[in-house]
């Protein structure tokens, strides 16, 4: 299982509370296999993290993990293996940018 | 008895207002949504339980929320805004093209006669439709598509398509107004569009009485006579007699004639409201006196409403979708501020009460009166 951490605005939206755990098929799983999968178990997340169309991540959007930002990173390359096995969870975080 | 629920949409936040038809003590619900920018909220006319909400945020885009119990409850709908084919360009603010995106949606219609339909008016202009209750939505794209896109430009706060005006008299008529490219109606049902600026005059661009690139801040229309509109410009505040074929000042002895809101009394087509602000780069009134000011007359003779309201040291702002009227007898006024005050008046304008004065700054107000 795959561990993902929301920031608050969409915790409340998706109605949870904590992490995420999410089963992704793809192996290695991908930053775009997790999306996917966040997205079909949590559809009100359509369109918050990335674009409806381009499916590209929200500007204000960051993707930490292992003390990597991995928000530059292919959407088709692999996450980090701590990732994929669950030990270090995917990090979806607002950037700093004003309240 | 009858009831007054006011939809707030704030910076930070829905509120919802309720009061009885005395309209003195009132509950204040909120925040929903907290955190979120809620440009603004509407109940069907129909089914006045069913709420739209648009909120929005610059980190997580855009999301459409519904209820069906008058906003006890409230579930996320479609929020896939997708321009009609190949987007085209507009004119940034230095004259240079750029591809139409979007970026939020800035006012929701609901239909006069179907819960499930509603309109959405966005930023990048356009305008959007739903006919199942907001879980998905379709440009009517000949607004865009009509031939003058590529010459609108933003206003200071966006492209934004701010304005929807649904006239149950002619069923396929939508008029809309753009910041700022001015004013289009549509005769069928929001198929083909045309520019409704003819007496519009706008030094602020290179052709004042040009046919679009008007900013038009509102639009406000009593329903017993939709041919009769009445506009709140950048500066300007104009009357139309002909459903916006053609415009006349009516700024009369206004003391400025900047402004965002405009409303026509519930049962006196011909009683008006606006805030005069002092200028387009000081967005506050004039004098540090926040007035409202009421033409009986259609427009052109104004009297300052000042009771109840701070007559010194006040520098809000009251946005274009900030102001709203109910339907008892006397008439109640409304209208939020950016420094996060809801005025009432249940007078008529006469006299003013402020509901609350803590919320964060206020973005829209709508009224429904409840049976």
């Amino acid at each position: 299982m795959i561990r993902v951490v929301l920031p608050s605005h969409l915790r409340t939206l998706a109605g949870v509370r904590g992490e995420i755990k999410l089963e992704v098929k793809d192996k290695p799983p991908t930053q775009r296999a997790i999306l996917d999968a966040l997205e079909t178990d949590y559809p009100m997340l359509l369109g918050t993290i990335r674009d409806h169309v381009t499916q590209q991540r929200r500007p204000f959007i960051r993707f930490f993990a292992c003390e990597q930002d991995l928000s530059h990173e292919s959407p088709d390359a692999p996450v980090p293996e701590a990732v994929a096995s669950g030990s270090e969870p995917f990090c979806i975080v607002g950037a700093i940018a004003g309240g | 008895m009858s009831k007054i629920r006011v939809l707030v949409g704030t910076r930070k936040g829905a509120f919802i207002l309720t009061s009885d038809a005395a309209r003195k003590q009132w509950n204040v619900d909120g925040p929903h949504f907290a955190g979120w920018e809620l440009y603004h909220l509407k109940g069907s006319p129909v089914e006045p339980d069913r709420l739209y909400a648009s909120q929005c945020s610059g980190w997580f885009g855009q999301m459409i929320q519904r209820s069906n119990d008058g906003g006890k409850t409230w579930e996320p709908v479609g929020n896939k805004f997708a321009y009609e084919g190949v987007p085209g360009t507009h004119q940034w603010y230095d004259g240079t093209s750029r591809p139409w995106e979007f970026k939020r949606v800035w006012h929701l219609e609901p239909s006069l006669n179907d819960p499930d339909t509603i309109f959405a008016g966005v930023e990048d202009a356009a305008l959007f439709r739903s006919s199942d209750g907001g879980q998905s939505w379709h440009e009517l794209a000949g607004l865009r598509g009509h031939g003058s896109g590529p010459n609108w430009q933003p206003g200071a706060g966006g492209m934004c398509l701010h304005t929807i005006i649904l006239d149950a008299a002619h069923p396929g008529r939508i008029v809309i107004a753009i910041s700022a490219a001015g004013a289009f109606r549509s005769d069928d049902s929001g198929e083909t569009w045309r520019p409704i600026n003819r007496g519009l005059r706008s030094n602020y661009i290179p052709d004042p009485t040009a046919e679009v690139g008007h900013c038009v801040h509102h639009i406000a229309m009593h329903r017993s006579r939709p041919d009769v509109l009445f506009m709140q410009k950048h500066w300007d505040v104009m009357r139309s007699n002909d459903a916006g074929e053609s415009w006349q000042e009516v700024s009369g002895n206004l003391p400025t004639d900047f402004g965002f809101a405009i409303d026509v009394h519930a049962h006196e087509p011909d009683t008006l409201y606006v805030v005069p602000i002092k200028s387009d780069s000081e967005h506050f009134p004039l004098e540090g006196k926040l007035r409202v000011y009421r033409s009986r007359s259609g427009g052109n003779e104004w009297e300052a409403l000042t009771k109840g309201l701070p007559q010194r040291d006040c520098y809000v702002n009251v946005l274009r979708d900030a102001m709203s009227v109910d339907t008892l007898d006397p008439c109640g006024v409304y209208f939020g501020t950016t420094g996060g005050q809801v005025y009432a008046s249940a007078d008529s304008g006469d006299n003013w009460a402020p509901i609350v004065r803590d919320l964060p700054a206020v973005l829209s107000v709508e009224v429904q009166t409840l049976p």
